[in-house]
């Protein structure tokens, strides 16, 4: 009978859904399919008069020039080992945030803690950049001024905005404040979903807590770990514009622990006019990202279809 | 039965939770009382918690200059409600449609939302596209349009929405009642998804309020910032608020340490009013960017 129904229904009964279709079909072409043209650009020696197809084919120059310059090796380092620590660390904390979360029966309490940690997660980095600005600013900032010179009695602060070698630990230490809400989420997620008779059972053999985390909750955590891990993998190639250019307050002088390839190509296109070398990153990130992505997402879906992307 | 363990564990629980909850909401008291402080206290003591004095100087200043700050937050206003209104209609008409399991075409057209998903021209791509072909350099568009009307995570968590929680009958009684499938959409579908409407309105709407990206690449125009784009250019240099104030104010005379606390307060604060009430909303916004298509 299904059978008979889907011949009857004509063509014509389908137009409206295909009406209805054509603002996003429009919006996805412009945004995102359009400047898919525009990837040529790491070829060619662009100039704004003379656009994108009449400039001139140049091969690979763009790449020879980025990577003689020392830029290519920093900000790709950069890119990938804050994305790989972050990725654990944003497991670990994530995981051990939820299943504490997870112990609290108070409603109401509950319902405070999320809000409060997930609050930094809905903010701009360029507020954030403020927030950390208020702590770390070298001749206002409250670290310099009540801990370091009162608390320590010191007479000369610490100058966080000149000095490289703090960074890696600030800009941890902001991503997961700002993320660790999240995290949370996306764990707390599967550990409601876990069957409250197997701690019941465990209990009755007389396991304590600990022993129930270790033998319940993390093995059967552990395909949802995974699947993240991978897709966040799958990200490996970008990083988070905001965190790097705003938070460092665009200081030169921490440009070594701060330089990604996001923001090497922001600065290269707009601040020092150099459109060659920012076209090719660009093109690096977008072709490399997209291998990474579809790597991930095939591992993924070979463990668990539904967990895949598409 | 409780055991001794878990009460333990409660508590250590609760403590965590605790710890980390200050964390979080620390740093906004903190800005929030360097905004009130006195500027020569802020300028010799630093930011504190417990300013020696206080004062509302920052926000006069920002009172007094009205034209500046109002015009930067009315545009944030405009923008991030044309943009939310738009970003909704978008996203429900092409979820709607990819609900659609049996239309002709449905799976290239959903290969063609995802794609979006996983391959992108990337920033210097998007902006030569934006700047040569468009032109928006300096006008509304440029606020509204790139990247932030639509995105695919959200047409797939309505797509999804679409197809497991409203019926196949509830369309088909419509049909035979004579109903056309626009009508269907505007009368019957829209009502019917008011909750997963809320959550892509909201994470929409938090997304526009708090860009700063499109005016860093595409504005230049002072009259066209948005706040995040004051915030932004203040962070660029302080001398940005001498030039705001519009007078002949010397960057001196201007209590500056304070007011650029009092400025990202005034920034922040739609959003921690509206927040809270919101919270479950958020989340489920939130995890939608998380699962799968």
């Amino acid at each position: 009978m299904d059978v008979k129904k889907k011949k009857k229904t004509s063509w014509k009964h389908w137009i409206p859904f295909y009406i209805m279709f054509i603002p996003g079909f429009v919006y996805l072409i412009v945004n995102n399919y359009m400047p898919l043209y525009g990837l040529q650009l790491a070829f060619k020696q662009f100039s704004y008069q003379k656009g994108i197809s009449g400039s001139g084919w140049i091969g690979f120059k763009n790449f020879k020039f980025l990577f003689a310059s020392s830029d290519a090796f920093i900000m790709i380092r950069n890119t990938l080992l804050y994305n790989i620590f972050w990725i654990l660390l944003g497991v670990v904390l994530g995981v051990a945030v939820a299943i504490l979360f997870n112990e609290i029966l108070n409603k109401t309490a509950k319902k405070f803690y999320q809000t409060a940690i997930l609050l930094p997660y809905l903010m701009s980095m360029v507020v954030v950049a403020y927030l950390v600005y208020a702590y770390l600013a070298s001749d206002t900032g409250l670290i310099n001024n009540a801990i370091i010179k009162g608390l320590f009695g010191r007479e000369k602060g610490i100058d966080w905005y000149m000095e490289k070698n703090y960074w890696p630990f600030i800009l941890t230490f902001v991503n997961q404040w700002k993320s660790i809400g999240f995290g949370m989420l996306l764990y707390l997620s599967s550990l409601v979903g876990i069957d409250k008779s197997y701690y019941e059972a465990a209990m009755l053999d007389g396991a304590t807590k600990w022993q129930q985390i270790r033998m319940i909750t993390i093995p059967l955590l552990k395909p949802t770990i995974i699947m993240l891990v991978i897709l966040n993998m799958g990200q490996i190639f970008r990083s988070d514009f905001g965190l790097f250019y705003q938070v460092p307050m665009h200081q030169g002088a921490l440009l070594k622990a701060t330089q990604t390839i996001d923001t090497f190509v922001f600065t290269a296109l707009l601040k020092t006019n150099n459109l060659g070398m920012s076209a090719a990153a660009s093109f690096l990130q977008s072709v490399v990202g997209f291998i990474f992505i579809m790597g991930a997402n095939a591992i993924v879906r070979k463990m668990d279809k539904n967990s895949s992307l598409f | 039965m409780v055991s001794k363990d878990q009460k333990i564990w409660r508590v250590v629980a609760h403590i965590v939770m605790i710890l980390l909850s200050a964390l979080a909401l620390l740093p906004f008291l903190l800005l929030v009382i360097a905004s009130f402080t006195d500027d020569a206290t802020a300028l010799v003591n630093g930011y504190s918690y417990l300013p020696e004095k206080w004062s509302l100087g920052a926000y006069e200043y920002i009172l007094e200059n009205k034209g500046t700050f109002f015009k930067a937050y009315g545009m944030t206003i405009v923008v991030t409600f044309v943009g939310t209104v738009v970003n909704v209609v978008l996203t429900a008409l092409t979820g709607y449609v990819l609900s659609k399991r049996k239309l002709p075409g449905v799976k290239v057209m959903n290969i063609f939302v995802i794609f979006t998903m996983l391959f992108n021209g990337g920033l210097v791509a998007t902006y030569i596209n934006y700047v040569t072909v468009f032109h928006i350099k300096d006008t509304i568009f440029a606020l509204l349009v790139p990247n932030l009307l639509m995105n695919a995570f959200m047409i797939t968590l309505v797509r999804n929405y679409f197809e497991h929680s409203i019926p196949e009958e509830i369309y088909e009684s419509a049909r035979i009642d004579g109903a056309n499938e626009f009508l269907i959409f505007i009368k019957l579908v829209l009502p019917l998804s008011v909750p997963i409407l809320a959550t892509v309105g909201l994470m929409g709407g938090i997304a526009y309020w708090n860009d700063w990206q499109n005016s860093l690449y595409y504005i230049d125009d002072k009259a066209m910032y948005t706040i995040q784009a004051v915030l932004n250019s203040i962070n660029e240099g302080v001398a940005a608020l001498a030039s705001m104030a519009g007078s002949n104010v010397s960057l001196a005379e201007l209590p500056t340490t304070t007011i650029r606390m009092a400025v990202a307060v005034v920034g922040i604060l739609p959003i921690l009013v509206i927040y809270p009430f919101f919270q479950k909303y958020f989340a489920k916004g939130l995890m939608a960017g998380s699962v799968k298509g």
